[in-house]
């Protein structure tokens, strides 16, 4: 599904990425774990097409991708729900996920109201607050809107910024059990979090990232068992 | 003060206000996709009058005042294609210099080609001696249409703006700009339409009040005054704002007639813009904390 070999990206002189390598293969989780400050947001960005890269190889499908345009990305099928939800706070959540149907709009077959509905069958208050300004919802209501409004846009793959960052445990569960249904229906999913255990515990495969280079790989069973994953992101893992 | 008087004054200072608000308006469109201030808006208005009047004597005035209003609409995108699209993240400051820059060349290009010579397009209806009665008070039936086109056309957008995905896509936009690319929207070619959407409504209210204030190459300057006067009292980026801002900024002009003398009518814009900014820099309408958000 997705392929990245030897990125390079940053800001400026600022090189944040150093020879980054992953994949994810169709219809599983892969997270991707790591400090503060590790990068994890500039490679999503760099994927995304909203910076670009200065060395490396993106492939989408099969497909290169590190030199198109962001929103030319996300019709290609890859879609970010962004760290701190990034709604439009201005408008209504109807017309947020409206939006987020954008690049399907006009493609033959898509149903906005079909996939509306599907968007309220998987949050529910989301139906229940669909004309509420979308500034004025609580931060989990919000990070469910973000990815509602991601989901529109019906992606083979969808990339997830810290979503837990900020929100009540009990919340936080209940946006793990919707990435696992997600991921039971087919879909394939990029976790990046800080909150490691969870993150793992939901995941098949992940990676660890430190300072703009990937330390450790593997199956999440065996990255929850290793003892230096341990040592550095699950000892002091807040839940 | 004579209830005919009032009522001619109101009305003087309906049509004032709503011109205002319009430019206001047009500001507030690109205000809210770029995050700066267009002060080239005011040339927008003087292209429309001067356009329409050019054409008029060669097409019916319908037709030359929709022609001026599309020619506009296309000097504004090219004018964003040439000078701003390229842009990589400019600073405001930066921006303020461009389009003070567009305006100034808008200006003498249009000194170059329509001379200095004030001119006007015909009444729309009647001429410059009919007047109809309203609530007592003979008033020419030109304020009409002013007051009816730029009525219509600030109805007309907050429709565009609720209710087609294009308005939507251009709030998006404002709203945030990041969320609005990771959406499939390209921001760029929204700058572009907002451009397009502030020249054609300054055009348009430019050939409407044409008749009533007459056209020249330099009108622009002043409109953006006062515009700017109605976008930052209303609270810049809220165009139902502007629309109130506008009125009440036209109504106290218009008043001020009868306790002042001419001369001082326009000081009252720059007054009021200047003790805005000191006392209350998010607008009369606006709240303080929602000064950061950016709606149409
Ligand atoms: N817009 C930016 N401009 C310059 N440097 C940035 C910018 N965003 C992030 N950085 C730097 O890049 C590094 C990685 O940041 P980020 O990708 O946000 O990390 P993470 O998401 O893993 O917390 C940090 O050192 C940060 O200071
Ligand atoms: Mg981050």
């Amino acid at each position: 599904m997705l392929r990245i070999k030897n990125l390079e990206a940053g800001y400026g002189k600022l090189r944040v990425l150093k020879r980054i390598s992953l994949h994810v293969n169709p219809g599983e989780i892969v997270t991707l774990i790591g400090a503060n400050g590790a990068g994890k947001t500039t490679l999503l960005a760099t994927i995304t097409g909203l910076i670009r890269a200065i060395a490396g190889e993106i492939q989408l499908k099969g497909e290169n991708i590190e030199r198109l345009a962001a929103e030319k990305i996300v019709a290609r099928g890859c879609s970010l729900v962004p760290e701190g939800r990034q709604v439009f706070a201005t408008m209504s959540v109807r017309e947020n996920l409206v939006l987020g149907g954008y690049v399907q709009y006009r493609s033959k077959g898509y149903d906005l109201t079909a996939e509306l509905d599907k968007i309220y069958a998987l949050f529910p208050v989301l139906a229940e607050r669909q004309e509420q300004l979308a500034g004025t919802l609580s931060g989990g209501e919000q990070q469910m809107l973000a990815m509602g409004r991601a989901l529109m846009a019906k992606p083979s793959l969808i990339m997830l910024d810290e979503p837990s960052t900020g929100l009540a445990p009990l919340i936080v569960k209940n946006i793990f059990q919707i990435i696992t249904r997600l991921r039971d229906e087919g879909n394939t999913v990029l976790l990046i979090e800080q909150n490691a255990k969870a993150a793992l515990q939901i995941a098949d495969r992940g990676y660890v990232m430190e300072t703009g280079k990937i330390i450790v790989e593997g199956a999440a069973d065996e990255l929850l068992a290793n003892k230096d994953v341990q040592r550095a992101y699950l000892g002091r893992d807040v839940e | 003060m004579a209830p005919e008087l009032f009522v001619q004054y109101l009305m003087a200072g309906v049509t004032y206000g709503f011109i205002y608000a319009i430019v206001a308006i047009g500001f507030n469109i690109i205000y809210n996709t770029t995050g700066i201030i267009n002060f080239a808006q005011g040339e927008f208005v003087m292209l429309g009058g001067m356009l329409a009047i050019s054409l008029n004597g060669l097409v019916p005035l319908p037709v030359a005042i929709a022609l001026a209003v599309a020619i506009t609409m296309l000097i504004g995108a090219l004018l964003e294609i040439t000078f701003i699209r390229w842009l990589d993240r400019p600073s405001v400051l930066r921006m303020i210099i461009i389009t003070i820059g567009l305006s100034i060349l808008i200006r003498e290009v249009a000194l170059h080609v329509w001379g200095e010579s004030v001119r006007a397009l015909p009444y729309f209806s009647g001429n410059e001696i009919t007047t109809i009665a309203v609530l007592g008070a003979r008033v020419s039936p030109q304020i009409l249409w002013v007051i009816g086109a730029c009525s219509l056309m600030v109805g007309t957008l907050s429709l565009f703006f609720r209710y087609t995905l294009l308005g939507q896509e251009m709030r998006a936009c404002a709203a945030n700009r990041m969320a609005a690319t990771l959406c499939g929207i390209n921001p760029r070619n929204m700058v572009t339409f907002s451009f397009m959407l502030s020249a054609g409504i300054g055009a348009l209210a430019g050939c409407v009040m044409s008749p009533i204030t007459s056209t020249e190459y330099s009108i622009g300057t002043g409109l953006a005054i006062k515009g700017f006067t109605v976008a930052i009292l209303g609270g810049l980026g809220n165009s139902m704002a502007a629309v109130a801002a506008g009125l009440l900024l036209g109504i106290i002009e218009a008043f001020s007639v009868s306790v002042l003398p001419l001369a001082f009518q326009d000081a009252i814009a720059i007054t009021i813009l200047l003790i805005i900014l000191f006392v209350r820099p998010h607008g009369l309408f606006g709240r303080k904390d929602a000064a950061g958000l950016k709606e149409f």
